[in-house]
């Protein structure tokens, strides 16, 4: 009977929450957001119990929680993680040094789009791997191949977004700016940069997640240490658990990035009417 | 050419003379204003109506100095405009203030190329936030008003350096009926205590006449002067000049022009 009217009252809840573009509690938000992960472990917790697979397959959620618990306790993953939040953020840094006087540049004058734009957007899709031996020869086998790789795969994407969120900014704010006087070069740091800004924040943390991703590849090659390299080196002993882990904990510190970014971006640009 | 009210006639303060403008849409030259001659006295109020196209906007930019004619020249006070300049003030139909100021530091940057002095500034300010019904809000950002705030917001901003033409671009297209009205009254108001000249363009023929003392109706296809229309109501005017019977008589007059062009352009469309 009380499983009855739970249904009753989900069914109406479903009512209420599924309208297109409606707003529901906050409450309810961020638990959806828990709801598949949940299941998802649980099907793999049963999966494993049940031993419907074998563990070097799929090795179990416990004997994976072990491993993570052997990094912690080793001072591996401490000495992983810093190396390869080093080389990404150094990576990322570098990129968007690079890519955002480019893409406000790209933004404002046809003329750098026009010299520019064919070429990133050629390169952009050229697989990064492929670069890893020439990236060798150039970078040598140290922290700057790594880097070098990492910039590589976020650079040509970022200059391209960062050219679309200058110019989606209203052409009145720039002709606004021309009649009451202000030089094009005043116009284009006191009003284009600040109004492009929450944007190219947005890209930011869009881009940075691309980065995370880079890590395996960048540390493919003669790396001691790093989150890739235990990735890369487990698989050599066939120890799924090691690679599981890995592979969860980047994409926690990735999760960790975008929340900071998030909150970031929130508290920085309270003003834009773009922002939630 | 143009039957001009009686203070335009003698000193103009904006002169358009044979003016043109041409478009190259991919390769071929567009006619976008074939050409046109009017003369704005000092402090008058000029509506430009006219169909969609009839480069009613285009105009204005060129006025404002945002876009340039391709024949033709327009004159302030006697001489070319070449390019923007602090003695207009533009009010556009976006909202287009700077999101990360204030509403008081939106009016402020304003001032930034004018040489007052830093008290003068503070008082110019206050003035215009005050003249615009906006005080209480100086701290506020733009996000946090209204449509008819935010326009306000702009009107300040064009005004507060003090230009002598005000041009304003369908500057009230966005706002509900309600709002609409109130932002008339305001504007009214904030011509009568400041003496700027002002050009209005907009598609609504009420807002036209409310507001103007003469009405410049555009053809379209190519854009030029199909009609000047002088508005002898009464000021000051308020909300009740709409129900008027010479106003039903502007608007009658009016509304035929822009149906007759409206047909014809349609008519272009089918051929």
């Amino acid at each position: 009977m009380d499983q009855t009217t739970d249904r009753g009252r989900i069914a109406r809840k479903k009512k209420g929450l599924l309208r297109l573009r409606q707003d529901i509690p906050d409450s309810v938000f961020s638990a959806a957001g828990i709801v598949i992960p949940v299941v998802l472990f649980l099907l793999w917790w049963a999966v494993t119990a049940m031993e419907l697979v074998r563990p070097l397959f799929l090795p179990s959620p416990w004997s994976v929680l072990e491993e993570g618990w052997r990094q912690l306790s080793e001072g591996i993953l401490f000495a992983d993680a810093s190396v390869s939040i080093y080389r990404i953020l150094i990576g990322w840094l570098a990129a968007t040094v690079v890519a955002v006087p480019i893409g406000i540049l790209m933004g404002n004058y046809k003329l750098i789009e026009g010299l520019l734009e064919p070429l990133i957007s050629t390169v952009r899709y050229m697989p990064v791997v492929a670069l890893i031996p020439l990236s060798i020869l150039w970078a040598g086998i140290g922290d700057g191949q790594k880097i070098l790789i990492l910039f590589l795969g976020t650079f040509f994407q970022q200059a391209l977004m960062i050219m679309d969120n200058v110019k989606n900014i209203d052409l009145n704010l720039i002709r606004a700016g021309q009649t009451l006087g202000f030089t094009n070069n005043e116009i284009l740091r006191r009003i284009i940069l600040p109004a492009a800004l929450p944007g190219i924040w947005d890209t930011f943390r869009i881009t940075i997640g691309w980065t995370w991703t880079y890590l395996v590849v960048a540390e493919l090659v003669a790396a001691n240490a790093g989150l890739g390299r235990r990735i890369m080196d487990a698989q050599r002993y066939l120890s799924t658990d090691t690679i599981l882990f890995g592979t969860l904990f980047i994409g926690l510190l990735g999760l960790l990035t975008d929340y900071l970014f998030k909150r970031g971006g929130r508290s920085l640009f309270k003003w834009s009417s773009q922002s939630r | 050419m143009n039957s001009l009210s009686k203070h335009a006639a003698r000193d103009a303060k904006v002169s358009i003379v044979g003016v043109g403008k041409n478009f190259n849409v991919s390769g071929r030259d567009l006619v976008a204003i074939e050409k046109i001659d009017l003369d704005i006295g000092k402090n008058e109020f000029v509506s430009i109506v006219g169909t969609s196209g009839c480069g009613k906007s285009t105009l204005l930019n060129m006025i404002g100095g945002l876009d340039e004619p391709t024949f033709g020249e327009i004159l302030i006070d006697g001489r070319p405009v070449n390019g923007p300049g602090r003695d207009r003030g533009f009010v556009f139909q976006t909202y287009s203030l700077f999101e990360w100021m204030t509403v008081e530091g939106n009016i402020r940057f304003a001032l930034e190329k004018s040489t007052f002095s830093k008290a003068e500034k503070t008082e110019l300010v206050a003035h215009f936030v005050h003249a615009v019904g906006l005080s209480g809000f100086e701290k506020a950002f733009p996000k946090q008003l209204s449509g008819g705030m935010r326009q306000r917001v702009a009107i300040a901003r064009a005004l507060v350096y003090k230009p002598s033409i005000l041009l304003m671009d369908e500057p009230f297209g966005a706002l509900d009926a309600q709002t609409r009205g109130m932002m008339q009254e305001l504007l009214l108001q904030i011509w009568d205590d400041h003496k700027v000249t002002v050009l209005f363009v907009t598609h609504d023929v009420d807002e036209a006449i409310f507001l103007a003392d003469r009405i410049v109706v555009l053809a379209s296809r190519p854009g030029r002067i199909k009609k000047v229309i002088p508005i002898e109501l009464e000021r000051p005017r308020s909300f009740e000049v709409l129900t008027d019977p010479k106003f039903a008589t502007y608007k009658r007059e009016i509304l035929a022009d822009i149906r007759e062009e409206t047909l014809k352009l349609m008519a272009m469309d089918h051929s």
